[in-house]
């Protein structure tokens, strides 16, 4: 009997190559089917689900508080970006007022937050195109954020640290001079970055014109992050509908003009400046005050509710719908990465199976994430 | 033609300075540490799995068995049971663990614990052959302890 | 080479040869191995191997040893007896060439006059083991990561003949040890710079080592052509690997750095400065490896078509000028 494979492969001389969920560069458990012609990507089917958890369910069976964790298990990498959009959805739909010092104090950590997940994006993507060395610099310069945030969260990667209504510990002095030293130290190791891979002839032609996708393109799939400003459209959801106190701090977007895996590179390692500047911004105003608001027991009530925020990859919404009791009636989470991927089979066709990693790696997708 | 001889020159320069960059780190002192030998001193928030603190003055766990912690677990993890005794106020702990395989780490019993009877414990080697090694009776674990 | 005058003294010496350059060959990848994880470690600031022996110097024997006791598996649709074969295949081609190899003035396994033509003539046939076993594994990726390697070395086959004939050309002699004899005074790496440096990149490519490993490139194809070895078949792949990036830097030392050359070289001492420049050539291709990203395969093909083969071209024909006109 005829395989799939041989019936494919009759007069078109192509076949199925299966890359994943257990290969090198589809980062964790992405799965795609590729139908090649020679080493060209004709066809390419994602395959998603290897990661599902039902997060979504389990906010349906339990109170709104014992979602937290939840929340920073499905872009591990950004998880404090993550939390800060539940909890600002919890507290627009309960009518909670934040302190100040709490806000100042999650936009802080928050930024870090993008910071490492930047990094770890870069690290990886220059991974995949067979530099080995990058990753473990920006693992280095990771390690600081990850420090920083444990003295203060209790933990390093999967945070569970802002609560409807605030933030659950107070950042210290401490904090405060490492997270300033950060900084410093950060904005020092830019230029070594971009002399060993943004420069690196090798990169430059490895990522240039690789992935292309241009604005209308961005639009029509609903690309989100750095991805779509990559593509030369200015949109940040810190920007376009401030949430948290973003409308007080000064910075930019950083956009891209090809729209191709290079710019998208770029736009990381711009935006990992731009946060820098927001937390230098942020920790010069830090007023003082409890960082706890004193309604501690939220009530939903019945009714929806929508709160977007910026995470590391894009646009994140949660959108829940309460019938006046404890626990939602649904939670919907709109996740960037899920977007973001949805080009990948236009992107491919037809290009060489090294340009397919490029130009995969260049959308920063967390699988968990889409998953979830 | 013209990016021929350019792309030549400006390429050959980035890959000198790339070189430069991990010449520059070959000779730098190195950031890891050798876990098992040296090791980092945890920080005080670390959130371990929760023990039952100790209280100094009483020189036994402030537990007063109201259950919060139970509550507010979103894992159901915990499980606190205490019974009525004699000539005691209020209830007296008998039964308190933790299932820590299933545990996020989400600090919500603690917070959740009024007379802070529990707190973070600071051990962070926890690795074991079997998944009973994770039920932990931490009402003997703070007998133990006092 | 002259049969007629073969003696038992010269079949005993080659098989004393042949026995010394296996332990050579297993040595290097010991040395290398190590080497390789330490420098990659250091660059990359880490401390690399440390637990056993000082600096974690025995680290490479004891995973020799754990390797080698590993189950060889055989995928189930795998032709099983090429399959087997491969890893052999890819070690006659590095072993032979460390014969001719002038180690110093009087440590040569056999001197023969066509010492350069043997070499590359031989290493060529390394090309084939790789594409024999990523024929045989049945497996997609190392079918793709076989036929990269094939086309990659026969782009680069070309540029590391012409720029070695450019050295010929000056020496009027393919002999190793002539061509070593010939810089006394002189490195030829200064004489031929372009064929120098040209010969160094397509030596690289021809190892299939970083930034032009696509025949392994693990991020796109898992690890190439050897994606379905384990144990002894793979650590030979890995052997074969070292042992062939020596004898492109010893081809590189004798060419263009003066070979054994070397204050108080002697008759035998001059051994201590061969492997010295071996080293620090290998040392550098270690260096390049952990510094780069990888090429594309088109670009890998450009850059041989495009830069390196008309450039060696050019160069092979100034030289030829010149030392008409000399
Ligand atoms: S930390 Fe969270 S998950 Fe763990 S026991 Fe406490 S409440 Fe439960
Ligand atoms: S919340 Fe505190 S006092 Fe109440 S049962 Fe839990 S540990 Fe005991």
């Amino acid at each position: 009997m005829a395989t799939k494979l041989e019936r494919m492969a009759g007069s078109k001389h192509r076949f199925l190559l299966n890359m994943g969920p257990q290969h090198p560069s589809t980062h964790g458990v992405l799965r795609v089917v590729l139908e090649m012609d020679g080493e060209y990507a004709m066809e390419l089917d994602p395959v998603l689900g290897y990661g599902h958890r039902m997060h979504e369910k389990m906010a349906e069976v339990r109170p709104t508080s014992g979602f937290y964790p939840n929340t920073a298990r499905m872009d591990y990498l950004g998880a404090i970006l993550f939390s800060h959009g539940y909890v600002g959805l919890l507290e627009r739909m309960a009518g909670v007022e934040v302190p100040e010092r709490a806000e100042y104090i999650r936009v802080i950590t928050a930024e870090l937050n993008r910071i490492s997940s930047h990094l770890v994006g870069i690290g990886a993507y220059v991974l995949d195109l067979g530099a080995f060395t990058p990753i473990l610099y920006a693992f280095d310069d990771r390690e600081k954020i990850l420090d920083i945030l444990e003295a203060i969260t209790g933990s390093r990667l999967t945070y569970c640290y802002f609560r409807a209504g605030g933030v659950s510990r107070d950042i210290d002095d401490t904090f405060i001079r490492r997270t300033r030293e950060f900084i410093d130290r950060m904005r020092n190791r830019m230029p070594m970055y971009h002399d060993l891979v943004t420069d690196n002839i090798i990169f430059l032609k490895r990522t240039k014109e690789i992935g292309l996708i241009d604005r209308d393109m961005a639009i029509r799939y609903g690309l989100t992050g750095p991805v779509l400003r990559g593509s030369g459209i200015a949109y940040d959801v810190r920007k376009s509908e401030p949430y948290s106190i973003y409308d007080r701090f000064d910075f930019e977007i950083p956009t891209g003009e090809n729209g191709d895996s290079f710019d998208r590179y770029l736009v990381r390692m711009e935006e990992i400046v731009q946060s820098l500047r927001i937390i230098e911004q942020a920790l010069d105003a830090l007023p003082d005050g409890p960082v706890m608001a004193k309604t501690k027991k939220i009530k939903l009530p019945a009714g929806e509710c929508n709160y977007t925020v910026e995470a590391a990859r894009g646009s994140l919404s949660y959108y829940l719908v309460g019938d006046g009791s404890d626990t939602p009636y649904r939670l919907k989470i709109r996740v960037p990465s899920y977007a973001n991927l949805s080009p990948l089979p236009e992107l491919c066709r037809g290009i060489l199976l090294s340009d397919l990693v490029t130009a995969m790696g260049s959308l920063d997708l967390v699988i968990p994430e889409i998953d979830r | 033609m013209s990016g021929y001889f350019s792309d030549l020159i400006t390429g050959s320069k980035s890959l000198l300075v790339g070189l430069g960059v991990t010449l520059k780190a070959l000779v730098s002192p190195v950031v890891t540490v050798q876990y098992p030998r040296e090791k980092i001193d945890v920080s005080p928030a670390f959130r371990g799995h929760i023990d039952l603190m100790k209280d100094e003055t009483t020189g036994t766990h402030r537990c007063i068995v109201c259950l919060s912690c139970m509550k507010a677990c979103p894992c159901q993890c915990i499980t606190v049971e205490g019974e009525k005794q004699e000539g005691v106020k209020g209830k007296v702990l008998t039964l308190f663990t933790l299932d820590f395989t299933k545990c996020s780490l989400c600090g919500l019993c603690v917070e959740s614990c009024k007379p802070h009877a529990i707190d973070f414990s600071d051990e962070y080697e926890l690795a074991g052959f079997s998944r009973e090694e994770f039920f932990y009776d931490l009402l003997k674990r703070v007998k133990e302890r006092a | 080479m002259d049969t007629m005058q073969m003696t038992l003294y010269d079949v005993l010496r080659m098989v004393i040869a042949f026995l010394l350059v296996i332990t050579i060959v297993f040595i290097n990848a010991l040395v290398m191995g190590y080497l390789e994880r330490k420098v990659a470690a250091k660059i990359q600031r880490r401390w690399g191997p440390m637990e056993v022996g000082l600096q974690g110097w025995l680290q490479m024997v004891l995973d020799g040893v754990k390797i080698i006791a590993k189950q060889l598996i055989v995928p189930r649709d795998a032709d099983r007896v090429v399959f087997r074969v491969a890893p052999l295949l890819s070690f006659t081609p590095v072993v032979l060439p460390f014969l001719v190899l002038p180690f110093a003035k009087n440590l040569v396994g056999r001197d023969i006059n066509l010492g350069l033509i043997f070499i590359i003539a031989v290493s060529s046939i390394n090309v084939l083991s790789i594409f024999v076993a990523g024929w045989a594994s049945n497996n997609k990726y190392s079918l793709f990561g076989a036929v990269r390697s094939v086309s990659q070395n026969i782009a680069y086959e070309i540029p590391i003949l012409l720029s070695l004939l450019s050295v010929v050309l000056i020496t009027h002699t393919y002999s190793m040890q002539g061509i070593v004899a010939a810089q006394g005074t002189v490195w030829f790496c200064l004489v031929q710079p372009v064929a120098c440096l040209i010969y160094l990149v397509s030596a690289t490519a021809e190892t299939n080592r970083a930034p032009f490993d696509l025949p392994e490139a693990e991020s796109e194809l898992t690890a190439g052509y050897h994606t379905e070895y384990s144990g002894f078949g793979f650590s030979l792949f890995m052997i074969a690997e070292y042992a062939n990036m020596f004898i492109v830097c010893a081809v590189a030392t004798v060419l263009f750095f003066g070979g054994w050359h070397g204050p108080f070289s002697g008759e035998y001492l001059g051994v201590l400065w061969f492997l010295l420049k071996v080293f620090l050539l290998m040392l550098t291709m270690i260096w390049v490896r952990w510094t780069y990203p990888r090429v594309r395969f088109d670009q890998l093909m450009n850059l041989a078509w495009k830069y390196l083969i008309p450039f060696s071209l050019v160069n092979l024909l100034l030289t030829a000028l010149i030392v008409k006109c000399i």
